[in-house]
C-alpha cells in the first residue's frame, strides 16, 4: 500500500525487535473468538486511475451539478475566488489539528482568531466562537444556550425557520426538557408575527431566521423588543450569510445570541457539507459559550501569540457539566470562510449582497408579470422568495429542468404539503442575466400545457 | 538507533500581523462582473432601516497578493502532517493524500445541491451507499448513518438510538413512568462521552478500571445491580492504547441489566480488518472519518461521524435514510424520509458528504488487504515505539499496547521535569506533541500514537528525541523546563489569557473608547 512507508522487511525486522515472529502476534491481546477469520468483503485495492475513473463516473451521474440552478433553501452557490481553495489546500493548515500546543499551531490559531473577528463584524456581536458544525447544529445549541442563561425551557419559534434547522433542534433538545413553541406566520407579508404575548412569557428565547426561510427580511428590531420584554433572549438565525453585506446586523437590532451558515463564503455547496456554522454572542454570555475560543496571550518576551482560552466550559474538563459536547468543528471551513471574507474584503462582500439583491428584483419583477403566477408575500427580500405557480410546483420544476436544462428552485411540498405551487428560487451573483431569463421563459412555457 | 540525524533545524520565518492590521483603505483582492441587469434603485431593493448603516467599517482592505502572502506566512508557523510524525493519542493523525481532495473536488460532487432531486443526484446516493456498505462489513454493525459531522456529534447520536430504542422496548416512550437513566462510562474515557451522555438526558455513572488498565468487571457488575442501567459508553482499544479482552462479557454484563453498549470508535484504527465491533457484542459504534478513514483535521475539523448500529437499533437511525431501490435489475438510489421511529434529524442535509467522498476513495484506495495492512503498521509502530521508550520512561501498563501506547513522566518529575515540560522539548526535536495529560487516570500521561503513517527511520528519529530528553531531565532539567527554543514564541500565559480574554481584534479607537 502506497501510503504505508516500512518495505515488507522493514516490518519483519521491526517485528524481530520487539520479539515477535509474526504480525499475527500483534492482535494476541484480543481473544481468538472474535478475531475476523476472513478477508473483509471489499473490494481489492483500486489503483489511482481506476479510481479517478469510478469517481469521475459517479460524478457524471448528478446532473443537477451540471445545469443552472435557483436552488437556495441553506445551500447558496456563489463565486469562490481561486485563492480561498489554494490557500486551505496548504499542508501546514489542512494536515494539522486542533491547535493544542500554541508554539507550533500560531498559523491555525491567528486564522481562527481572525474568524471570530469577522464573524463578529458581519453579525456585529461582541463574541464569535471558532465554528460549529453548520448553522443547523449552531441553532441547537444557540437554544440550549438560552436555557442555561435564563434558566427557563420553552423557546418559541418562528415558523418560517428553514425546516431542517427545525428538525434538528427538536432532536436536541428531545431529552433536554425544553418545549418548543411555534409562533404565527403572516401569509400576507411572509413574516413571522407573534399573535399574542402569553407564549414569550417565561420562555428562554424567541428564535427567528433573517431572512426567513420563505426569503422575507423579518422586522428584527421590533422582535427583539417584544422578546426582551418577556424577559426572553432574541436569536437570530441566517441560512444566507452573504445577506450580512447589506442587511442590518441582528447585533444593531439587539440580538443576544447570533447563528448561521457560513458555507456562501466561498464554500461550494457539496451536496450539503461540510459547512461552517457561525456563532456569535454578547460579551456577558461569553462563559455560556458552546464550542472551542481563541484569545490573545502573550509569552515571557512579551511577544503576541494566540491560545484556546476559556476551556473550562469544555467537555475536556467540564465533561458531563460541559456548555456542550462539541470537540472537533470544521477549522478547515472556517479558514476557507476567512479567507473569502479577507479577499473579497469590505467592498466585494457588499458587492456581492448588493448583486445578489439586484439579480432577486430583476427575476422577481419579471415572474410577476407572468401570466398565472404570483408572488405571495409583500416583506422585502434579499435573494429568495416564494413564486406561487398556476400548476403544481414539483411537475413544473421537472419540465423546467427537462425542457429547458434550468434548476429553477425548491417545490416547497418537500415541506410543506399544503403549499403544493409555491416555488423558492434563489438568486446569485452567479446567475446571468441570460439564466434568469431562460428561468423566465421557462416557467412561461412549461405552465401553460 | 540507526539515524541520528536530527530532524529539525531552526530556520528563518516570516513575522506577520494581523490581516486587520495590514488593511489600507481603497485597496482590493476581488474582482466582479458588472451588474447584468437593471439596477433597482437600493431604496427599492432593501428599505434603509434593513439596511447596514456602518459600510463594513473595519472588514479588510487588501489585494489578493496581501491575502496569499499573509496565510502563507502564518501557514508555515503550523506542524502538520504533510511535515512529519504527529503522535496525538487517539486522534490518528495519518497521512491524508491528494487523491483524496482531488475527488472531492469533481464537479459533479462539489457543485451538487443538496436539495437537488434524487434522480439528478444518483452518483451522490450511490456514494454515501457504498460508503455505508462498507463501514457495515468494517463495523459488523449494518445500519448505518453518515449524517453526524464529528465524533462528539456521532456519539450523541448513538446513544440517543439507545434511549429510543429502550423507551420503544419499554413502553416508557407514551407512559410517563420513569427511564433507565444510567449511562456508565469508564474514567478512561474522552470528555466527549460524559459531555454527549448528558446532551442525551442520561445520567452518568464512573466505572473504575482496574490497574491492568481495563474495565473493572467487578465495578462494572456492582453499577449494574444498582439498576436502571441505560447502557455503557465504551472505546476500544480504551484510551491506554489497551484492548478489552472480556469485551464480550462486559457486553454480556450489560445486556444482561436491559441495557446497550455503545462504542467509541476513535480507535478503530487498531481493528480495521482485524476484528469487527458487531462480533463483539456491541450495539452501536461511531466512527471518526477524520481519523481512521483519513480525511483532513483540517486544523480542527471538519470531521465526520457516522453512526453503524445493529438491526434492532436501525429503525432508530436518523432522516433521512439513503437507500437503494431494485426493481428489475435497475438500482436507483434514494432517500427515504418515512422513518417514523426516527431519533430525527441531526445535521440539515445529508452530513459532511464531502468528507464521505474522501473516506471512500481511502477505503477502495486501500482495498481489503491495504486496510488490513494499515492496521498492522499501526499496531506494529506503536508496539516499535513502546519498545524503545520502556528504559527511559515509566510505562504504567505491562499488557502490550495495541495502536497507541501510554507512558509517564514519573520518573522525569522527581527532577522536576513534567508531562508539559518533554512535550514542549519534543517540539525543538522537530515532533509535535504527543497527547498530553490524557487519559486522566494515569498521572502525567503521555499518550502516543504513531498510526502507520511514519516510517522506520522517523520513528527512530522520535525514540531518539524522546531518549535525549529523557537525559537531558537528568543531567540539564533548566533545557527542558524553558523549552520550546527554537520556535517563533515561546510557552504563552494561558491563565493570563483566560483570565481576561481578548477574543476579537479591534481598531485603535474601538480600544481606546472602550
Amino acid at each position: 500500500m502506497r501510503y504505508i512507508p516500512n518495505s515488507p522487511d522493514e516490518r519483519q525486522e521491526m517485528l524481530a525487535s520487539v520479539g515477535l515472529n509474526s504480525i499475527e502476534e500483534l492482535f494476541t491481546s484480543l481473544p481468538e473468538d472474535i478475531r475476523l477469520r476472513e478477508p473483509l468483503n471489499i473490494p481489492a485495492a483500486l489503483s489511482e486511475l481506476e479510481l479517478l475513473a469510478q469517481f469521475e463516473a459517479m460524478g457524471e451521474r448528478n446532473h443537477a451539478a451540471r445545469r443552472p440552478s435557483f436552488l437556495g433553501a441553506g445551500a447558496y452557490a456563489h463565486y469562490s475566488p481561486t485563492i480561498v481553495d489554494h490557500l486551505i489546500q496548504r499542508s501546514e493548515f489542512f494536515t494539522a489539528y486542533t491547535p493544542y500546543q500554541p508554539e507550533i499551531s500560531q498559523g491555525t490559531l491567528q486564522a481562527i482568531f481572525e474568524f471570530q473577528t469577522l464573524v463578529c463584524q458581519l453579525t456585529g456581536m461582541e463574541v464569535a466562537n471558532a465554528s460549529m458544525y453548520d448553522g443547523s447544529t449552531a441553532l441547537a445549541e444557540a437554544v440550549m444556550m438560552a436555557e442555561r442563561v435564563t434558566r427557563r425551557s420553552r423557546v418559541v419559534v418562528s415558523p418560517a425557520i428553514h425546516p431542517e434547522y427545525l428538525e434538528v433542534v427538536q432532536t436536541y433538545v428531545q431529552h433536554a426538557g425544553i418545549e418548543l413553541v411555534r409562533a404565527d406566520f403572516d401569509e400576507q407579508t411572509g413574516q413571522t408575527s407573534i399573535a399574542n404575548d402569553t407564549a414569550l412569557n417565561a420562555a428562554a428565547a424567541l428564535v427567528v431566521q433573517s431572512p426567513n426561510f420563505f426569503g422575507s427580511i423579518e422586522n428584527l428590531k421590533a422582535m427583539a423588543e417584544r422578546a426582551h420584554k418577556a424577559g426572553a433572549l432574541f436569536i437570530v438565525c441566517v441560512t444566507e450569510a452573504i445577506s450580512l453585506g447589506l442587511l442590518r446586523t441582528p447585533g444593531a437590532c439587539d440580538a443576544d445570541i447570533v447563528v448561521a451558515e457560513g458555507q456562501s463564503f466561498g464554500v461550494p455547496v457539496s451536496f450539503g457539507g461540510p459547512f461552517v456554522g457561525l456563532f456569535a454572542t454578547k460579551e456577558k454570555f461569553a462563559r455560556q459559550m458552546p464550542g472551542r475560543l481563541v484569545g490573545i496571550a502573550a509569552d515571557k518576551e512579551g511577544r503576541r501569540g494566540f491560545v484556546l482560552t476559556l476551556a473550562t466550559r469544555e467537555q475536556h474538563i467540564r465533561r458531563e457539566k460541559a456548555t456542550s459536547n462539541i470537540c472537533t468543528n470544521q477549522g478547515l471551513i472556517a479558514l476557507a470562510a476567512t479567507v473569502y471574507l479577507t479577499t473579497m474584503g469590505r467592498r466585494g462582500i457588499e458587492e456581492v449582497a448588493t448583486q445578489c439583491a439586484q439579480k432577486t428584483a430583476y427575476a422577481a419583477r419579471r415572474i410577476a408579470e407572468l401570466e398565472g403566477f404570483s408572488l405571495p408575500y409583500s416583506a422585502p427580500r434579499f435573494n429568495e422568495f416564494v413564486v406561487r405557480a398556476p400548476i403544481a410546483a414539483a411537475e413544473l420544476l421537472n419540465r423546467l429542468a427537462n425542457k429547458h436544462n434550468v434548476t429553477g428552485g425548491l417545490a416547497l411540498s418537500r415541506y410543506f404539503p399544503d403549499k403544493p405551487n409555491d416555488i423558492l428560487v434563489c438568486c446569485t451573483e452567479l446567475n446571468k442575466r441570460d439564466e434568469i431569463d431562460k428561468l423566465i421563459d421557462g416557467l412561461s412555457s412549461s405552465s401553460k400545457i | 538507533m540507526k539515524s541520528h540525524t536530527p530532524k529539525a533545524a531552526p530556520h528563518v520565518t516570516q513575522n506577520e500581523a494581523l490581516i486587520f492590521e495590514r488593511s489600507q483603505p481603497g485597496r482590493t483582492g476581488y474582482s466582479l462582473p458588472p451588474l447584468d441587469v437593471d439596477e433597482t434603485p437600493l431604496d427599492e431593493l432593501v428599505p434603509e432601516e434593513f439596511r447596514r448603516d456602518d459600510e463594513l467599517e473595519g472588514l479588510p482592505e487588501v489585494s489578493e497578493t496581501d491575502v496569499v502572502r499573509h496565510f502563507t506566512r502564518i501557514s508555515t508557523w503550523n506542524y502538520s502532517v504533510d511535515l512529519g510524525m504527529y503522535p496525538l493519542g487517539s486522534c490518528t493523525m495519518k497521512y491524508n493524500s491528494r487523491l483524496n481532495e482531488k475527488v472531492a473536488r469533481i464537479n459533479g460532487f462539489a457543485n451538487l445541491h443538496p436539495l437537488a432531486p434524487d434522480a439528478e443526484a444518483q452518483g451522490a446516493l450511490q456514494l454515501l451507499h457504498e460508503l455505508q456498505e462498507h463501514l457495515a462489513e468494517i463495523t459488523g454493525l449494518p445500519g448505518v448513518s453518515l449524517q453526524p459531522a464529528a465524533g462528539a456529534h456521532g456519539e450523541m447520536t448513538g446513544i440517543m438510538l439507545i434511549r429510543a430504542l429502550l423507551d420503544s422496548r419499554d413502553g416508557v416512550a407514551e407512559s410517563n413512568s420513569p427511564r433507565r437513566n444510567v449511562m456508565l462510562i469508564p474514567d478512561s474515557a474522552h470528555g466527549t462521552n460524559p459531555a454527549s451522555a448528558n446532551l442525551s438526558g442520561f445520567k452518568v455513572k464512573t466505572v473504575k478500571s482496574t490497574a491492568e488498565g481495563l474495565t473493572d468487571l467487578e465495578a462494572l457488575r456492582a453499577l449494574c445491580a444498582e439498576g436502571d442501567i441505560a447502557g455503557l459508553m465504551l472505546t476500544n482499544p480504551n484510551t491506554l492504547g489497551l484492548f478489552e479482552r472480556n469485551i464480550k462479557e462486559i457486553c454480556g454484563i450489560i445486556h444482561d441489566a436491559g441495557g446497550l453498549v455503545y462504542m467509541d470508535g476513535a480507535n478503530m484504527n487498531a481493528l480495521v480488518g482485524v476484528a469487527r465491533p458487531g462480533d463483539m457484542g456491541v450495539d452501536v459504534i461511531h466512527l471518526n472519518l477524520h481519523k481512521t478513514f483519513s480525511t483532513p483535521h483540517g486544523g480542527g475539523g471538519p470531521g465526520s461521524g457516522p453512526c453503524c448500529c445493529t438491526k434492532e437499533l436501525e429503525p432508530f437511525l436518523p432522516t433521512p435514510r439513503v437507500v437503494k431501490d431494485v426493481r428489475g435489475g435497475d438500482e436507483t438510489y434514494k432517500l427515504d424520509f418515512n422513518r417514523p421511529q426516527s431519533i430525527g434529524r441531526v445535521k440539515a442535509f445529508h452530513g459532511n458528504f464531502g468528507m464521505a467522498v474522501r473516506a471512500l476513495s481511502y477505503i477502495l484506495t486501500h482495498g481489503r488487504d491495504g486496510l488490513r495492512e494499515a492496521t498492522e503498521a499501526a499496531v506494529l509502530n506503536a508496539r516499535y515505539i513502546a519498545q524503545g521508550l520502556k528504559d527511559d520512561y515509566d510505562k504504567p501498563f505491562d499488557s502490550p499496547p495495541m495502536h497507541e501506547v501510554v507512558f509517564t513522566d514519573k520518573r522525569q518529575s522527581r527532577k522536576g521535569v513534567h508531562t508539559l515540560d518533554i512535550a514542549k522539548r519534543l517540539i525543538d526535536y522537530g515532533f509535535h506533541p504527543m497527547t498530553i495529560y490524557f487519559p486522566l487516570i494515569v498521572q502525567g500521561a503521555m499518550l502516543i500514537e504513531p498510526t502507520e503513517s511514519v516510517g522506520r527511520g522517523e520513528l527512530d528519529q522520535f525514540i531518539y528525541a524522546m531518549k535525549q530528553i529523557a537525559r537531558e531531565a537528568l543531567e540539564d532539567p533548566e533545557t527542558v523546563l524553558n523549552a520550546p527554543h527554537t520556535t517563533r514564541i515561546g510557552r504563552l500565559d494561558e491563565a493570563a489569557a483566560a483570565r481576561k480574554p481578548v477574543l476579537r481584534w479591534k481598531a485603535e479607537e474601538q480600544v481606546s473608547a472602550a
